[in-house]
């Protein structure tokens, strides 16, 4: 039997086992974003988890409640070994987690998983398509583009919310829909007094604005039926479902491809995802209580 | 007179002949609206088809209460006004201009006898708007769902 510690696949670089051992980060800023989200920034006690690549998530321990899978929602380009990640509250470990204020301590393992590798949208046009909370694990990969701005064709955000009071980074959406060089459709599905944005599902803009279906690649995040929607859209525009990738979401709960909890028919999500390919997700996403 | 090629960024118009567009481009002016300006409104009849090649409209219908609630936005690239094409020729809502818009106005007269003389245009063209409110209507159903609910609300 060897003596070297076991490695797992997890994306395209394997994690060693050593990666289930939570790493200290203390809360060092806590932002409301919606009535039910909110950002926070974690700061290293010690040594940081290795960066990560936007779409990738880390698993957050509330210690005394459990653990969860949340994507990072920060810049991947930060050097200070800081994170930011977005929680909603749906459960007891995310409402615990989304009660965190500054000063607590938060374990944090990972990054886990695939992510949304821009590097192979080189030279092409990127189309980001977000949903609700699904802005947060594409949040990395625009300030990423952003960042590399040069090195792509168009890129264009449409993101959709319930509400604007639903909306994640609010106070971002101004320089959002100035920046030059990003094309910005924000919408919201109900009508709301005060709003002079769009209205209508992320479908809408999907099916108007300019696109070149052979040159884009498209980054879709949010529920299940709203990714299937707007996949519809873009492969009737003439994408292929290959240049579309989803973020899926299962039961995480080791994060390294062992216990099999977040399994989708062939898919280890944790490990094979989140992000997949639409022409492998498509078929799994149609069987039921898969 | 507008060009037939701008009329192949619509959707609706995409299943037509080049031939068949250069027709429809015959009923077509280039129009400008101010910000605020009313393309449509809710009751009267039906009359006109706008593709919109820049600025936004909102959809709305008075609800009391609550005032002018906007349903819909528009914007370039998006069809404005259907309700041209069946009984009882009367709009569904009010069209408002929120920004500046251009677009190119179609003469809905001529178009409907455009389709009568020439039912395979008619077809296409039918088939075309059929796409399109299909579109609208999945995404309507899509906003249905409530699907950026928290789970917590279930």
């Amino acid at each position: 039997m060897s003596a070297e510690p076991a490695t797992v696949g997890v994306g395209s670089r394997p994690a060693p086992i050593s990666s289930m051992l939570p790493l200290p980060y203390r809360v060092t800023d806590r932002t409301i974003e919606t009535r039910d989200s909110v950002t926070l920034r974690l700061e290293p006690v010690d040594a940081p988890i290795a960066p990560f690549r936007p779409g990738q998530f880390t698993m957050l321990y509330r210690p005394g409640v459990g653990e969860v899978a949340i994507s990072v929602s920060g810049d991947p380009s930060a050097e200070d070994g800081s994170l930011t990640q977005t929680i909603r509250d749906v459960g007891a470990v995310s409402r615990a987690l989304h009660q965190a204020v500054p000063g607590d301590l938060i374990g944090v393992r990972g990054p886990y998983g695939v992510g949304w590798d821009l590097d192979t949208a080189v030279g092409r046009d990127v189309l980001i398509v977000a949903g609700g909370v699904g802005l947060a694990p594409l949040r990395p990969a625009l300030l990423d583009a952003l960042a590399r701005r040069h090195l792509f064709g168009r890129l264009v955000l449409v993101a959709g919310a319930r509400s604007p009071a639903e909306f994640l980074f609010r106070h971002h959406h101004d320089a959002w829909l100035t920046t030059v060089g990003l094309e910005a459709e924000l919408t919201i599905d109900r009508p709301s007094p005060g709003w002079s944005g769009l209205v209508g599902f992320v479908t809408e803009p999907l099916a108007r604005v300019a696109l070149d279906p052979r040159q884009t690649t498209a980054l879709l995040c949010g529920p299940e039926p709203m990714m299937r929607f707007a996949a519809t859209v873009l492969l009737a525009r003439g994408m292929q479902a290959h240049d579309i990738r989803v973020s899926l979401e299962r039961n995480h709960k080791c994060g390294v491809g062992l216990c099999g909890h977040c399994q989708l028919g062939p898919l280890l999500i944790c490990r094979d995802g989140p992000v997949v390919n639409y022409a492998e997700a498509r078929p799994l996403l149609a069987v039921r209580e898969l | 007179m507008t060009a037939a090629a701008e009329l192949d960024r619509f959707a609706p118009l995409r299943r037509l002949t080049t031939a068949q567009r250069a027709a429809v481009a015959d009923t077509a002016r280039d129009v400008a609206y101010a910000q605020g300006a009313t393309l449509i409104a809710e009751g009267r009849e039906a009359d006109g088809c706008w593709l919109i090649t820049s600025g936004r409209v909102a959809l709305t219908t008075e609800v009391p209460g609550r005032g002018e609630v906007v349903l819909q936005t528009l914007g370039a690239g998006d069809v404005l006004g259907w309700s041209w094409l069946v009984p009882p020729q009367l709009w569904h809502l009010t069209a408002t201009a929120i920004e500046p818009v251009t677009a190119v106005a179609c003469d809905t007269v001529a178009l409907r006898a455009l389709a009568e003389r020439d039912p395979a245009l008619g077809y296409r063209l039918a088939l075309g708007f059929f796409e399109l409110l299909l579109a609208r209507l999945q995404s309507t159903r899509a906003r249905l769902l409530d699907l950026y609910g928290s789970p917590r609300e279930r």
